[in-house]
This record gives structure tokens, sequence and C-alpha cells, in this order.
């Protein structure tokens, strides 16, 4: 079972290195690492969640999902997750239509994209560390590997000192950045975040737009979903605007500079917001 | 080998954690495991019983006191030779007398009887190979002559009796009452099955945002599954273990002292599998049940 496992990975991680843009400068020869086409989902009983979706977003982009409750931004994260399968159309991540991966493979697709939510989903029998870990345990990471890997992601969201608390012990922050940890210990090319400042007071925020902005500066894309409108807008990224399950607004490119490092970036959200540091 | 070190304490450590769903699930194996383990043997004594009721079947043959020698042989040479007979054996006037004397509490009543004459006809012992075939058996040896009566094949047969109708009495008793335990036995293993179901199903259920956060980062199923199976193992190790410490406590206390003086406890000895057989099919059984029940629950909550 172990030996299948790792020759399962290996192949997969053939097929990653395969796509994923060693430079930013091939970053245009690649497929999108999202790619909707005409995605509409119908949940049984005729709800129509999203209509006719068509959307790209290319490597290392960082792009904010917006739009009211009830819109169809929760469902166009599961359907990137293979959580819901489209009614028509197709979702291609890294240039794959995901409907094409049988079950059995679904947990790889989930491996190769971090998920950070409102509601945290944290393992509350397990402290900071083993939350971690174990999303590296059940890609079959040596335990070396895991000792390396995982102070680091803590060290990043800045929970380096608090391996050992549980989950109950942090403040909703923490938790979140505990999330975000698991999330990216991986370093995974696509990591998506649905609603995750949704429970956290503006300030604290801030701190945890600034770590998304900080790990999509190390090359992964980063997808949020929220409804806060009036923040995103002040953030200058890409927005792409869903209402009643449709697209009415994709504000790409020039709005704001690529290099913009992480603490000008949160002084600049902290001021327009109008937040004392 | 490292993986199953880790599943194995990922199951133990859910044990330590979630403490009461397991210890519920703990207590209802053993419940069960214990009344199982009380209605097996009661059922296997009954059925023993019942065994033993149709091996006393017999077909007796009594003959006249002064049959002669070579009528007497004859006969039995005949009766060997009727279909369904397994075994015949002569049971002589002195040996009547003496069987007589061996099943009486006191013996020397025998000796009493009016001038020491001995009573008791000579006799066939007829074993029929199945108790169906006594009727078979007895008609052969009276065939219905020209005015219609049965008629015996030897002059020296004063009379052919079986013990069908004793037999079948007690047998259609015993079967009523083992077909009875049998209902009894399956309501209780079905209702066994389903109350340790459900009780794997309310400590997975407690746990299912776990379960559902284990998708979310990339588990496999069965990385999923096996920390609940080991979970269930052991929870249906430590209950079986339980009920049949409850259960030998009991047989040496109470079972053992009486099975000297109550036949119905002392049939189970030669009728029944050993206890400590039937022990462990239970411990196995209790604990393959919690651990398949386990990772069958789980289903449900593992659809992608």
């Amino acid at each position: 079972m172990a030996r299948s496992d790792t020759s399962t990975r290996r192949r997969l991680r053939g097929r990653a290195a395969e796509r994923r843009p060693e430079h930013l400068t091939e970053r245009r020869a690649k497929p999108p690492i999202i790619e909707l086409r005409h995605a509409t989902k119908i949940f049984p009983g005729g709800h129509v969640a999203l209509e006719r979706v068509s959307l790209r977003v290319d490597r290392g982009e960082f792009v904010f999902l917006v739009g009211p409750t009830g819109c169809g931004k929760s469902t166009l994260i599961k359907m990137l997750i293979r959580e819901l399968a489209p009614t028509e159309g197709e979702v291609l991540i890294a240039g794959r239509d995901i409907a094409t991966i049988s079950n059995k493979k679904i947990p790889q697709l989930r491996r190769r994209i971090g998920t950070v939510f409102q509601d945290f989903k944290l393992l509350d029998s397990r402290n900071v560390y083993d939350n971690v870990a174990y999303a590296l345990q059940v890609i079959g990471a040596s335990r070396s590997e895991i000792r390396s890997k995982v102070p680091d992601a803590l060290r990043l969201v800045g929970l380096g000192d608090k391996i050992n608390n549980f989950p109950d012990q942090l403040s909703g922050g923490e938790q979140q950045r505990l999330s975000i940890a698991r999330a990216f210990v991986n370093h995974p090319p696509l990591l998506l975040a649905d609603e995750p400042t949704g429970n956290l007071d503006p300030e604290t925020s801030i701190g945890i737009m600034q770590l998304l902005y900080r790990i999509n500066r190390t090359g992964t894309t980063v997808l949020v979903v929220t409804h806060d409108r009036e923040m995103v807008d002040k953030m200058r990224r890409r927005v792409i605007g869903l209402a009643d399950g449709r697209v009415v607004r994709d504000q790409s490119a020039g709005m704001y500079s690529d290099d913009e490092n992480t603490t000008e970036f949160g002084l600049r959200l902290r001021d327009e917001m109008g937040l004392e540091e | 080998m490292s993986r199953v070190i880790f599943f194995i304490g990922e199951g133990l450590r859910a044990l330590r954690r979630g403490a009461a769903p397991s210890l519920a699930a703990i207590v209802t194996v053993a419940i069960t495991i214990l009344l199982l383990g009380v209605l097996i043997p009661i059922l296997q004594t009954t059925g023993g019983k019942a065994n033993e009721v149709r091996d006393q079947v017999d077909v007796r043959v009594f003959l006249y006191d002064d049959a002669t020698q070579s009528e007497t042989d004859t006969l039995e040479t005949n009766i060997q030779q009727i279909p369904h007979v397994e075994s015949v054996d002569y049971v002589s006037k002195q040996q009547a007398l003496q069987n007589l004397r061996d099943r009486l509490d006191d013996p020397a009543l025998v000796d009493q009887l009016p001038g020491h004459r001995n009573p008791l006809p000579a006799s066939f012992e007829i074993q029929p190979d199945d108790i169906d075939n006594l009727g078979t058996i007895t008609s052969a040896l009276q065939p219905p002559g020209q005015n219609g009566d049965p008629e015996p094949i030897s002059p020296a047969i004063e009379e052919v009796l079986d013990s069908r109708d004793d037999a079948t009495a007690i047998a259609s008793v015993s079967s009523t009452v083992k077909i009875f335990m049998l209902v009894i036995a399956a309501l209780l293993i079905t209702a066994s099955l389903l109350l340790v179901g459900n009780t794997i199903r309310l400590s997975i259920y407690a746990r299912r945002t776990e379960v559902e956060v284990m998708r979310l980062v990339g588990a496999t199923n069965w990385f999923i599954r096996w920390p609940f199976m080991v979970e269930g193992l052991v929870c249906g190790l430590i209950g079986g273990m339980v009920a049949i410490g409850a259960l030998l406590l009991g047989k040496v206390t109470i079972v053992d002292p009486l099975a000297d003086s109550i036949t119905l406890l002392s049939a189970q000895k030669t009728t029944t599998i050993a206890f400590p057989a039937l022990m462990l099919i239970l411990l196995a059984a209790a604990t393959v049940v919690s651990a398949l029940g386990s990772g069958f629950t789980l289903r449900r909550f593992l659809k992608v």
C-alpha cells in the first residue's frame, strides 16, 4: 500500500513538474491554473447557483472573488476541489478537466490545492503542530520531512511559539493562521480561501490578507472569496464579481504594481482602511 | 510499516480523546456478547437433549418363554435382513432381570419375586437407522395377515412394541423449544448488530467535521478509515473480553457446581462445543463486527 502510494505520488509529481512554471517568464506559456468554461451548477430542485461562468486565473495571480451571500461563490470553490461537479461546462485545474479525474485520484487533486475556510476547520483534538503535520502525514511524507516543514510553515504564519497549543486555546486570527499554515505546508500551486476573514475583526483581517499576499509572493496562486467588497476595492488586486451565479465584473491587471512587498502592502491597507499601525 | 504504526497510534489516540462514545461502544459490545454467551450454550443443550431422545427410540420384540433356540436364531437373522435396521441386540431373560435389578434403587426387590420365578420375557432390541423408519420396521415384523390384523413373522414373537409415541412427543416438544430458541437467538443477534452499528455511527457522527477536514487536505478514504477501524477493533476487543470475563466467572461460580446434580447442565459437557472455543469465537466476532462496522459506517461520510 505504501509503495503504490509513493509511486502514484511520483507520477503526479512528474506531471506537476511539467506544468508548474519554473520561472515567472514561462507563465504565459503554461495553461491557466484555474479555467472555467461555461460552468453551470443547478442544484436538485432547480436552484441555479452558477450560470455559464467562464473565467481564467493564471499562475501566480492574486484574485478576489466577491459578491453578496448566495451568489454562488462557495459553490464555485466547491467545484474547484470537486466537492461538487458542474451540471454543465468544464472546470480545468492546471489545464486538466477535473471531471475526468477518477474518484480514487481526487485526494491527489486536493493535496495540490490548499484550502482555507471561514470556520477554520481545524482538528480540535490535535495541537497546532499536529494539525499542520496531518496534512503531510496524509501524503505519506517521511518523519524527517515533517519535522523540517511543519516548523517552517508555523514560523511563516507567526505561530512558531505556539506549537503545543490546542485550537481552542488560540484566538480567531491565530486559528486562521494555523489553517493557512496547514493549507500551505505542502507548498501547493493553488490556495483557495473561502471567506478567510469572515469571522475576524478588521485589524486581524489585514494580518491574514498580508499573510495570503506573502504566500502569493512565493509563487502560489491565491484565490480569496469574500463578500466584503469595500475591503477588496482598497486592496487593488484583480477582482471577479459574481451576482446571481454570473460574472458581473472582472477587473484585472494594471491597477496595482506587482512588486509591492508585504510590508508596503500591509501599510497601504491599514492606511486605506483608516486603521493605525 | 511506519504507516501501520501511525494508524494504530491514531486509533488509540481517538480512543483516549473520545472516551464517552468509545465507552458506550464497549458496553454495548460487552452486553451483547454476554447475552450470546449465555444463550448459545442453552440452545446447544436443548438441541443435545432432543438428539439424545432420538437415540433412545427403538423397537422391542418380546418372545414367548417357550420359544426354541432355533426359532430365536432364525428370527434374529430375519430381523437383520429388514431394511433400515441398524442393530439388533438379544436380551435374554436373565439379562432382562439383571437390567431391572440395575435400574432399581433397591435391588433386593427382585429377589422377593413370588416363587423366585423370572417374569420377564426375552426380547430383541432393534435400533432403526432413523427415527422415521420405526413404523416400517414394526410393520415388517408383523405384516397384516389375511383378516387384516398384524401377524408376527415368527411364532416365537409374543408382542412388538415401539417407543415411537413417547419419542415423537418428546422430540416435537424439544424441536419447538429449539425453534423458539433459534428465533430468539436470531432476534438477539440482529438487535446486537443494529445496536453496535448505531453506537459506532454516533461516535463517528460526533467526529464528522474531523473526517471532513481529513478529506479536504487530501487524505484517501482508506487513510481516514484505518484509524476508525483500529478504534472499533479495540472497542470490540475490550468489550468482548469484559463479557467473557463475566461469563467465565458465571461458569465457575454458578454453572459448574450445579452441573453434577442437574442433568440438563451436565449434558452440555458432551453435546456442545468446548467452552474455550465458544469464547474465542465470540471474542473474534465482537472484534471483527466492531472493526468492520466502523469501516462500513464511515462510507456515508466519505463520498467524494
